[in-house]
């Protein structure tokens, strides 16, 4: 007998509404095991929203979503990385003043178990967790070409680097979904080049699902398997690269409606 | 990796044994004349002053929430303590028991006010946190001052001298060394990350509110430390010593002496606490020279004067064999073994 395909992701109708505002309205979304799907809109479209509500910083108001068919409503932030679904931010938010192999450390703190009688009189286990974590945190950083900067600062490193480091940190978690925002945002071609080749090496080894905010559109097109449009917090969209970008609907949202020119290439 | 910490502890060890030998020997060699026990009495007090600012620090610095209300918790040990002594007393127990049952019994009522306090409050970040802590010190106080078990406003004497200088000097490392393991731990990694970005910390797995009231409760422990400290070198208080005033001054050690930096926390409270002892004649005009230095230190160094920079007497070692090995020229070395130097004579002074 065939098992049913639970999704990694699903949601059933997703919404929230900040007073008279719908910010996300009936949003709903499937991603498959270790499927790349990219959600894309005009600024203010509610992409970041959606991203709070998966990850617990904002209560859905409407609808619900379900993590390998696990409920996640109204569950905590912490509570919902435990379950499998980790993020980067928009604007970078890593611990600035602690080091890169520190920042990593800290995301795998929920692997660590020993106790505060353990850590203040350093018994075995201390050691024994804390190398272990060392070495795990390594490894990640060498996934993401850090691995030379371990003892740097957070905030000491150049703009991609921060970036990477932050995709090692969310790595850290060991999650299932990982929830780019805007990775690419303010990097040179070369540093976007890179972090291509590294989003895929992460799918290939941990077999992960991603869903990913970006405004690069040749990044987008370029890695995307599937694609969600979304405008006033409204699905208006969602296909493979090619059927959006031929999409009137999808054209209209970002370059207003005009009758005369035809056929506008969004890639 | 862990045979080169053990050795770093042994020679810190050694370093520790090293200053108290000095220090007994100072008192008992009776170099300081008649004056002996007034400086052991200021060392003592040193002795509890650097736990409750390093207690201090452990939130305003490792965790970056300011609490005003830490005499609150200091005074909750200290009363805690002496009521529990106070009736432990008839029975023969050797002092030094007695003494170890007074610091627990402090620590944990005070840890326990400190969970109780910590939850509600925590839900709260800058100043009103700091605002909820004032509040909370002020109840406590008056509650005191009211409460017969605690002397109804009278001061509350005849509890037995249990601290003294050596006794408290093996307290005060015992629980430095503490706190320092703590910091240097997952829980002071989380709680440092918490201090860095919440948003992001919570994003990466971590319960912020369980860590923030853990490190709240392991601050008014060590604070609750210090008051039954107090209490059996004082033998008789007053709720009204635990006001706004003593919550203030502790928060000044902190700042001066660096956030963030245990090392800083040692040599604030050190300095600070005997230096109204050494200016006694210029006692008035104690509070201006305070301010003025503080405020002198907010602007040439925001971060405190030892910032996050802890003193490692192994890299101090360490540097000295650099320094008479090679040829001395740089003067990059010379400056930080000078700065190891300052140091060192500070933590005598402790």
């Amino acid at each position: 007998m065939e098992k049913p395909i639970i999704p990694v992701l699903k949601t059933h109708d997703l919404g929230i509404s900040f007073g008279g505002l719908k910010a996300v309205d009936c949003f709903n979304i499937e991603i498959g095991q270790s499927e790349l799907m990219g959600l894309i809109g005009p600024n203010g479209a509610g992409k970041t929203t959606v991203f709070n509500l998966l990850t617990g910083v904002y209560k859905p108001t409407e609808g619900s979503f379900y993590l390998n068919g696990g409920k996640m409503n109204g569950k905590n932030t912490h509570q919902i990385v435990a379950a499998g679904i980790s993020r980067t931010f928009q604007n970078i938010r890593l611990f600035k003043k602690m080091t890169v192999i520190e920042n990593v450390m800290v995301a795998l703190n929920m692997y660590m178990s020993y106790s505060l009688v353990s850590s203040i009189f350093r018994l075995k286990k201390y050691f024994k967790q804390e190398e272990e974590a060392y070495a795990k945190a390594m490894e990640l950083l060498k996934i993401v070409h850090l691995e030379e900067k371990s003892e740097v600062v957070a905030e000491n490193l150049p703009y991609g680097q921060q970036r990477r480091l932050e995709i090692a940190r969310a790595l850290a978690t060991g999650m299932k979904l990982l929830l780019l925002d805007e990775p690419a945002a303010g990097m040179n071609p070369t540093e976007t080049e890179e972090l291509l080749e590294i989003i895929n090496v992460i799918r290939d080894k941990f077999k992960i699902s991603v869903l990913l905010i970006e405004h690069d559109m040749n990044f987008v097109m370029k890695i995307c398997e599937r694609i969600q449009v979304i405008d006033y917090g409204v699905t208006i969209a969602e296909g493979t690269p090619e059927e959006i970008a031929n999409n009137p609907k999808v054209i209209e949202a970002y370059l207003g409606k005009e009758e005369e020119e035809e056929g506008v290439v969004l890639c | 990796m862990s045979k080169k910490k053990k050795i770093s502890y042994l020679i810190n060890m050694a370093g520790i044994l090293f200053v108290f030998l000095v220090l007994t020997a100072v008192f008992q060699s009776g170099v300081l004349g008649n004056r002996t026990e007034y400086i052991k009495g200021i060392c003592t007090t040193a002795c509890y002053t650097i736990i409750m600012v390093a207690s201090l620090n452990l939130l305003v610095g490792f965790m970056g929430e300011f609490s005003l209300g830490h005499a609150g918790f200091m005074s909750v040990g200290a009363y805690a303590s002496a009521i529990v002594t106070n009736v432990l007393y008839q029975y023969v127990i050797p002092d030094g028991a007695l003494f170890i049952i007074a610091l627990l019994v402090g620590g944990i009522t005070a840890a326990i006010a400190g969970v109780l306090v910590g939850i509600p409050a925590l839900r709260l970040r800058g100043d009103y946190l700091a605002i909820v802590t004032v509040a909370f010190a002020e109840i406590i106080r008056v509650a005191f001052c009211n409460f017969k078990i605690t002397g109804s406003g009278r001061t509350m004497s005849g509890i037995a001298k249990l601290s003294t200088f050596n006794w408290c000097f093996w307290a005060m490392v015992i629980c430095l060394t503490f706190m320092f393991m703590y910091t240097r731990s997952r829980f002071g990694r989380t709680v440092t990350a918490i201090r860095e970005d919440y948003i992001a910390a919570s994003a990466s797995g971590i319960n912020v509110t369980f860590y923030k009231v853990l490190n709240f409760a392991i601050s008014a422990f060590f604070a609750g430390v210090g008051g039954a400290m107090y209490a059996h070198y004082m033998t008789a208080m007053i709720p009204t010593n635990f006001n706004f005033n003593y919550s203030a001054e502790m928060l000044t050690e902190v700042i001066i002496g660096g956030t963030g930096s245990l090392t800083g926390s040692i040599i604030g409270a050190a300095f600070l606490s005997s230096l109204p002892e050494l200016m006694r004649q210029f006692a008035n005009y104690r509070m201006l020279a305070y301010s003025v230095v503080l405020v002198l230190v907010m602007i040439f160094k925001p971060g405190g004067i030892f910032g996050k920079w802890e003193f490692s007497l192994t890299r101090l070692l360490s540097r000295i064999k650099k320094f008479f090995k090679t040829p001395p020229k740089k003067q990059k070395e010379e400056g930080g073994s000078i700065d190891g130097e300052t140091n060192y004579s500070g933590t005598e002074n402790a």
